[in-house]
């Protein structure tokens, strides 16, 4: 329900706390231009050159469509695994945000192997007499694969807004006899406005900055433009220039975003009653089916790969293992981030969500512009003013955690500004009117009532964190193997069976904080 | 997340800040290396062994580590860097990041494998190779010399690699021998028959095996490691250039200590040990490459390296390889 926004003066150390997360987040940026100013007037005419505007093309055509698809596709899969009686709905959710677990570095490649020419699909349909697949290169193949694997940021945002969503408005929408259909269009779907445009966001930010998928399916978008220039020149200024627009169309994007979510606030006012599930009757079956059709491109597909690398392997004799400390490693730097990501995207929402005036707004905003550049700009970005002032800190875990937060934190912040617009105020102004100072508060009051949302962001870093590549090669204390180096070490040399296994087992643990963070939210809601 | 989590976390990252800072005895040598951990490793802690030197190996992307240091600028914690790719010491180079070797290193290896400057060292060999599907190519149908892949008759049937791993490397070689036009010509020739691009050698070997096109213009030992993880029958085998044809350009991988290193004798003793004889055949054994010394022999499998023609070229001169990387846009390889 959509009330006026509220003056609402928050106390300083927020705002401050705020400006130093915004700073720490802009570095990569910072570092884009500070790398691309070195280069003069060569910028004009890199970024003139027709090989630039059409990479520049093609990135604004796959971003586009990459997105709406991911919107058509999550809602949906949201409603039916969150408010509608699919058989083991919760396990769904789990498997559903499993294509968040397929390194970038992998994932071209699995699909190249799997659905491209001479590949395991058209092994399969041969004996039916087809003899050549739709071809995966190009725009056609690139969308595809883009989309079956990034709907989850949007997903997992959809489901942690519906399951917060009052009932009462809903059940006020079927008394004055508006229809289920009616109801989702009136009533629910305005209500998933944040989670949808957050989601948007993260998918589209995330176009823009990948590499590994769009390089092997030769859509050549402004990101493989970026990594030829380091990679045949070692040149860091012109890869820079190349980055330029990248911060330009996030810049769009993000503003595009404020238009869309609007001033808007979304909670209930009254006592929460517990959510009913809409039987879905003849369409059971129909939904799972649908699910699984999402499933099979961004699941299925790598899955099948990857044990077909394991089954062949083991067949030749090659060696497999997986050393504990990997597993220990991950989910030790993995769960440090997303805390600290959880815990940073605080102040940036507190400021953007109850303070009057475009300051906190433009400084969360701000917070997502990074998240358009190459990874490796990125890891590059930190390498550059960690080692140059703060280098006795260079290369330590607790570095390793800072740069994570930073590389991630806007995933964890869409989730937690969507949560701060459900808390209503009234209840925060009556324990300070009571004289609980604003801390106690918070902890008391507010957190609590954000917590199912903001632990949906904070899995979200937890599960990219996982499979970082380039941040963590860099800057990681030495000897430090995680899954994503691991997994990266052996396919880069053509091990596939030595990979096979440390990228099942991410899989699996992914899928499982999936599943114990839907556990610990049907507890606190219960 | 309930408090007493979050502050046991926190600890955690305290305690991880703690040790991390506070090492103690014998310094570490610190190694950047750009090359497989599993094929590598094992030497690596050879070395150790044998010398008592402790070292640190930061394992990475050769390009991603390179980046690395030059972003790291003085306070680079790394000694010495391995590469399988001597465009990324050559750009250590140019920005003088690299300090020249002893002699006593450098003499053992041939001259046209180490850098002219004395600045680094090649550690081991690659030749270039077509490699074809063995279902619908005859390696005896296949020309001898890499220049006539530009026939009509490989229309949409070759794969190349242009960004990195030895293709442009391949051009400057071809700039230096048969001069600017004649590579652009090639180039401008290549282009037309639309060849297929490949992000990577894997890739590019994997397309090759699965019919979707007939030949790739590769490094040679990219072929062994799927040899050995998918038996004989894997379809794909590597067509050596090995009567002097510049197709068969020789490519090095290769190693230079950090101007900013602090442990030079250590490093120094570290390079010279890859060039021992027992580190030579290792190299040949385990990763199927060229020994950079005489008296080492290679695998059974690969032609001997006096059949390969070797065009005595500075491969890791950014300048040439600037140049290459301009043609190649030029002529539309490259986008």
């Amino acid at each position: 329900m959509p009330v006026e926004r509220r003056g609402h003066r928050g106390p300083t150390p927020v705002v401050l706390l705020a400006a130093i997360v915004t700073a720490a987040v802009l570095l990569p940026p910072a570092y884009l231009v500070l790398r691309a100013a070195g280069e003069g007037s060569a910028i004009v005419q890199a970024l003139s050159a027709r090989s630039t505007l059409a990479a520049l093309g093609r990135t604004v055509l796959l971003t586009t469509t990459v997105t709406t698809t991911c919107v058509v596709v999550a809602v949906p899969l949201g409603w039916l695994t969150t408010r509608t009686n699919l058989p083991g709905a919760r396990a769904w959710t789990a498997v559903l945000a499993l294509p968040l677990a397929v390194p970038s570095f992998v994932g071209g490649f699995v699909m190249v192997s799997a659905l491209g020419p001479g590949g395991m699909l058209q092994d399969l349909l041969e004996p039916l007499g087809v003899e050549r697949v739709p071809s995966i290169y190009g725009f056609w193949g690139a969308w595809l694969v883009l989309s079956a694997l990034s709907y989850p940021y949007l997903y997992l945002q959809v489901c942690a807004a519906l399951r917060r969503e009052d009932p009462a408005l809903h059940e006020a929408a079927r008394s004055l006899g508006r229809s289920a259909h009616q109801t989702f269009f009136e009533v629910t779907l305005p209500q998933l406005r944040p989670a949808i445009s957050a989601g948007g966001v993260l998918v589209a930010l995330y176009v823009l900055s990948e590499f590994g998928a769009v390089s092997m399916l030769r859509y050549d978008t402004l990101t493989p433009l970026v990594y030829i220039q380091y990679t045949t020149q070692f040149d860091r200024g012109a890869a820079a220039v190349m980055g330029l627009p990248l911060l330009v169309l996030a810049a769009l994007i993000i503003g595009g975003d404020a238009f869309t979510r609007g001033p808007a606030r979304y909670y209930a006012r009254a006592q929460r009653a517990p959510q009913q599930r809409v039987p879905l009757g003849r369409w059971r079956w129909p939904a799972v089916a649908a699910c699984v059709l999402v499933l099979s491109v961004g699941v299925i597909v790598p899955v099948t790969v990857i044990l077909y690398w394991l089954a062949r392997g083991l067949q030749e004799g090659a060696r497999t293992g997986l050393p504990f400390e990997v597993v220990t490693n991950t989910a030790q730097a993995a769960g440090l981030a997303a805390v600290a990501a959880g815990l940073a995207s605080l102040p940036l929402a507190w400021v953007a969500v109850r303070h009057r005036g475009w300051g906190g707004a433009m400084m969360e905003r701000a917070a997502y512009a990074g998240q358009a550049l190459p990874a490796i700009t990125i890891a590059l970005a930190l390498v550059f003013f960690v080692a140059r002032y703060a280098s006795p800190l260079y290369q330590t875990l607790g570095v390793l955690v800072f740069a994570y937060a930073v590389r991630f934190l806007p995933e964890a912040l869409g989730a937690t500004r969507t949560a701060l617009l459900q808390v209503n105020p009234n209840g925060e102004e009556a324990a300070r009117s009571l004289g609980v100072g604003a801390l106690r508060t918070f902890a008391r009051v507010t957190a609590p009532q954000m917590a199912p949302s903001v632990s949906a962001g904070m899995l979200l870093v937890f599960l990219t964190v996982m499979k970082e590549l380039p941040i963590t090669l860099l800057l990681s204390p030495i000897g430090f193997d995680t899954f994503a180096t691991t997994i990266w070490s052996a396919t880069s040399e053509a091990f596939f069976a030595q990979a096979a296994l440390p990228a099942l087992v991410l899989m699996l643990c992914s899928g499982l904080a999936v599943l114990v963070m839907l556990r610990r939210e049907e507890v606190t809601l219960a | 997340m309930r408090r007493p989590t979050i502050i046991l976390l926190l600890l955690t990252a305290a305690l991880g800040l703690a040790t991390a800072s506070c090492g103690g005895g014998e310094e570490p040598l610190t190694i950047y290396a750009g090359r497989s951990q599993t094929l590598i490793q094992p030497l690596l802690e050879q070395f150790s062994k044998d010398t008592g030197i402790p070292i640190k190996v930061r394992y990475g992307d050769g390009i991603d580590l390179a980046l690395g240091i030059l972003e790291e600028g003085r306070n680079s914690p790394a000694d010495v860097y391995l590469t399988q790719d001597v465009g990324a010491l050559g750009a250590l180079q140019a920005e003088n990041r690299l300090q020249p070797l002893p002699s006593k290193i450098l003499e053992q290896v041939p001259v046209a494998f180490r850098s002219p400057d004395g600045l680094w060292v090649g550690l081991s060999g690659r030749a270039r190779v077509m490699v074809y599907n063995t279902d619908t190519i005859d390696p005896k149908t296949l020309p001898p010399s890499v220049l006539d892949y530009t026939n009509t008759q490989w229309r949409g049937r070759l794969g190349i690699v242009p960004r990195s791993d030895g293709f442009p490397e391949f051009v400057t070689a071809l700039r230096l021998v048969k001069g600017e036009e004649f590579a652009k010509k090639w180039l401008t020739d290549l282009k037309a028959l639309s060849p297929r691009t490949f992000p990577n050698n894997i890739a590019a070997l994997q397309a090759v095996a699965n019919g979707e096109i007939d030949v790739a213009f590769l490094n040679h030992y990219y072929l062994y490691r799927f040899l050995d993880e998918r038996g004989e029958g894997f379809k794909a085998r590597n067509y050596f250039f090995d009567n002097g044809d510049i197709g068969g350009v020789f490519l090095v991988s290769g190693a230079g200590i950090l101007d900013t290193s602090k442990h030079r004798e250590a490093a120094e003793r570290f390079i010279a040990y890859l060039l021992e004889k027992q580190s030579q055949q290792y190299f040949a054994d385990q990763t199927k490459e060229y020994p950079m010394i005489a008296g080492v022999k290679g695998d059974s499998k690969l032609p001997p390296l006096e059949s390969l023609k070797t065009p005595a070229i500075d491969l890791s001169n950014l300048q040439d390889l600037k140049g290459s990387l301009e043609l190649m846009r030029q002529t539309g390889i490259l986008p």
